[in-house]
């Protein structure tokens, strides 16, 4: 009679009685499962891989100058990979002359970070009025002296 | 390891569909295939193929492959062509392109542009040249690397060609009469030996 609120346990016994009817009705496979055989053998049905075939489209003697800019083109990208490797070699500058300048490189951005560094402990030192620390500076301040000192850059 | 057509794979063995000579090729993993001699031409994807324009239907083009089914080639497939901007395709015209999906199932669909939507050479065929069948062993044999009968006949006279692999060539010279000497050449030249070749261009050389 009280088809409007079904109580919550009885809608929860009429769900589970569809969902038992609804997995008995479900097919299961009772075949084990195939273990898919990893082959290496690719199929192909066209002849273009297996044989290496030229492009299809071709013009001699100048007939057709697009046709035997595109021949060269399609024909060299077997033979591109060899192009690229002496490109390597021609660059502009050579690689002793790469590492040259990169150690002077090296030097001098270093020098700059330097000075930078000289300025924090100086200031650190004039705030600090301990004799030690004065002798220390006296001694470290001929030395960074030398290194304020400017130097021509080794070309 | 690659098997070509006319092996297939069956289990763990390959079994033979096809009559003929067996290849190998050893270099990139190894390749096998079996070399067989057919006219009839079975589309393959990834083939590039001559097609005659049958039909126009919409925004869809009818191609004769020479295969069991027209295929169709939407005008979208070529380069630099958008909804406004229609390729000038007519009924008739012969339009050099690949294959982009063959099998036995589907009808095949043809485009003119590459996977990176450049046309390389394919799309319409300019005007005049002759069109002609040959069996589909010596498109194959003409397509190799290095073949001796393209090379002696480039050194005639200044020439257009277009190799479709469904064993149809197109051929354009200056005047009717060289087109026609290159198109009986190479008709010719499937069983002629090497020998006989070289004495036929020998004699149009010296004419």
């Amino acid at each position: 009679f009280m088809q409007r609120g079904l109580d919550s346990q009885t809608k929860k016994q009429l769900e589970e009685e569809e969902k038992k009817i609804i997995s008995e009705e479900h097919w299961y496979l009772d075949v084990p499962d195939l273990k898919e055989k990893e082959s290496c053998i690719i199929e192909e049905r066209s002849f273009l891989r297996c044989e290496d075939l030229v492009y299809g489209r071709m013009s001699f003697k100048g007939f057709n100058p697009e046709i035997e800019k595109l021949m060269i083109q399609m024909n060299s990208k077997c033979k591109e990979e060899k192009i690229e490797e002496d490109d390597k070699m021609e660059a502009d500058v050579s690689d002793e002359e790469m590492a040259r300048r990169y150690e002077t490189l090296v030097g001098t951005i270093g020098k700059k970070f330097l000075r930078k560094r000289d300025q924090c402990v100086l200031k650190g030192d004039d705030e600090d009025e301990d004799d030690e620390v004065e002798e220390g500076n006296s001694n470290t301040r001929p030395s960074k002296r030398a290194k304020k000192m400017f130097l021509k850059p080794q070309d | 390891l690659l098997c070509g057509p006319g092996l297939r794979r069956s289990g763990a063995g390959l079994l033979v569909t096809k009559c003929g000579l067996l290849r190998h090729r050893p270099g990139g993993g190894g390749a096998y295939w079996v070399d067989s001699q057919q006219k009839r031409y079975v589309p393959v994807k990834g083939d590039h193929v001559i097609g005659i324009v049958t039909a126009k239907a919409g925004d869809v083009f009818r191609l004769d492959v020479g295969g069991s089914e027209p295929a169709s080639l939407s005008y979208l497939a070529f380069e630099g062509a958008t909804k406004r901007n229609r390729p000038n395709v007519q009924v008739g015209d012969l339009i050099y392109g690949q294959f982009v999906v063959a099998n036995k199932d589907m009808e095949p669909e043809m485009v003119c542009i590459d996977s990176s939507g450049k046309s390389s050479g394919m799309g319409i065929i300019g005007q005049d040249g002759f069109l002609f069948k040959v069996s589909l062993g010596l498109i194959r044999k003409l397509l190799a690397p290095k073949c001796e009968i393209i090379q002696e006949l480039s050194q005639l006279y200044p020439f257009e060609l277009v190799l479709g692999m469904n064993g149809r060539i197109w051929v354009k010279a200056k005047t009717v009469q060289q087109t026609l000497i290159i198109v009986n050449i190479l008709e010719a030249c499937e069983y002629m030996t090497a020998e006989q070749r070289k004495q036929a261009l020998a004699k149009l050389s010296g004419n």
